[in-house]
């Protein structure tokens, strides 16, 4: 009786909760408010972590739920002096090598402060290549604190209208050493859709570091 | 009391399942917290929120942590007291002192609103070479004489809690140059550490910052 007069106390007369009816203990049994959008406009799709890796693929999630997926890498180290390379995927990352025309421009500046340099690089763009993708170019890996970290905006990758546009500028350490700065952009020449991206070093392993997949929701 | 209990009762199905009816908006003014994963979060988490009105820096001294790889600020129309250069330093001893070793790089498209000059250039006079000063986040002194003029951008700080590597940063801002010139500026460099860094500082050249606000957000 005494819990009856207690919830009439928490209804309104037309038999609505009141506020006080719930609280945060109320809904400890609540795993998911699926109307409620959170907010979200970055969705964190996946993280994954490199240990002595010889590469980081992500082939699932990469479809038309988003127009634009960003990726991140933090601290990737390599088992020795590379680059920092990516390619994509038409066939779920059974094959990385979808052709594509990028630029490729850099700046960089020696910690012993004899050399800066603002250029374009012709020896890391493409012109309707299929292989890797430099995004990194001549990471240090001799020395424990050196890596590589840098964003990636892939635009629209499952459409099948347009080729696939791609945006990434990475900052690293060479083994110099010196800070170097990549800007890199362009397109993959194909109207399949992208459903897989790999990230690697050109020829040693990932010794460290994560790589993050997030989409940007549409609206 | 009965009215209630049969009013009650219709928004009940007969499994004693509540229907939609048996909630409001209001119903739930009280639930400030959900258990996690309960409903999606956004990738970006905004930390803090400072407002600048004359002040000679404005500083994040807490919430630099493990928590997050990624941190990112965001500048938003700051305007200075006087023709200056908006700059960063980061600390390892939680804002006792600004002044950690970099190395950095620094470029900009700088374009006169009078068409007089458009030029893309490396800056020698802005980027840094293991030193402990300020960085450069602009490339000219923002004019301080327009009221309309200001500078906006983001940095990234990568891992500033990791005791392996040093800490990578990289910065995009565009602002109002004297002359008057649209300029559009590139930093990024690292800080040659492999302590933790646990604060940032922001501060102009010379003089305060007049106005606007500075986001620090962590990236999930």
């Amino acid at each position: 009786m005494s819990i009856a007069l207690s919830l009439g106390n928490n209804l309104t007369t037309g038999g609505i909760f009141k506020p006080t009816a719930v609280n945060n203990t109320s809904v400890n049994n609540v795993t998911d408010f699926a109307g409620i959008a959170g907010g979200a406009t970055l969705v964190l799709l996946s993280t994954q972590t490199a240990s002595a890796s010889a590469s980081i693929s992500f082939t699932t999630g990469i479809d038309n739920t988003y127009d634009e997926y960003i990726f991140k890498w933090i601290n990737c180290h390599p088992a020795s002096n590379d680059s920092f390379q990516f390619n994509c995927s038409t066939d779920g990352g059974s094959n990385y090598n979808v052709t594509k025309t990028t630029t490729f421009f850099a700046a960089y500046h020696y910690e012993n402060d004899s050399s800066t340099f603002l250029g374009y690089n012709i020896n890391a763009d493409k012109d309707l290549l299929n292989d890797y993708q430099t995004i990194n170019s001549g990471v240090g890996g001799d020395d424990a604190d050196n890596s590589c970290v840098g964003y990636l905006h892939l635009f629209a990758p499952s459409s099948t209208t347009y080729v696939k546009h791609f945006i990434a500028r990475g900052q690293h350490i060479s083994q110099t050493p010196y800070t170097y700065e990549n800007y890199v952009a362009g397109y993959f020449d194909t109207t399949s859709a992208i459903n897989a991206i790999d990230f690697k070093f050109a020829t040693s392993n990932i010794d460290d570091g994560i790589i993050k997949m997030y989409g940007v929701v549409k609206s | 009391m009965g009215t209630i209990t049969r009013t009650f009762a219709n928004n009940i199905t007969t499994s004693g399942v509540f229907k939609p009816n048996a909630f409001n908006n209001a119903s739930f003014d009280n639930v400030t917290a959900v258990p996690s994963g309960a409903i999606e979060s956004g990738g970006m988490v905004l930390l803090s929120t400072q407002t600048a009105s004359g002040d000679a820096s404005i500083s994040f001294t807490s919430g630099i942590d493990s928590t997050y790889k990624e941190y990112m600020f965001i500048f938003n129309n700051i305007h200075p007291a006087s023709n200056s250069n908006l700059q960063f330093q980061t600390s390892t001893d939680g804002g006792s002192n600004y002044g950690v070793t970099a190395t950095t790089t620094f470029f900009y498209a700088s374009h006169q609103e009078n068409d007089g000059e458009a030029i893309l250039a490396y800056k020698t006079n802005r980027d840094q070479a293991q030193s402990t000063d300020f960085i450069y986040l602009t490339g000219d002194n923002m004019e301080a004489s327009a009221s309309d003029a200001s500078v906006s951008g983001y940095l990234h700080l990568f891992e500033p809690s990791s005791t392996t590597f040093v800490k990578h940063y990289m910065s995009n801002t565009d602002h109002v140059a004297d002359g008057p010139y649209q300029q559009n500026n590139y930093s990024a460099g690292y800080f040659n550490t492999t302590s933790a860094i646990n604060a940032v500082q922001f501060k102009t050249t010379s003089g305060n910052i007049d106005a606007g606000t500075i986001q620090m957000f962590g990236i999930l």
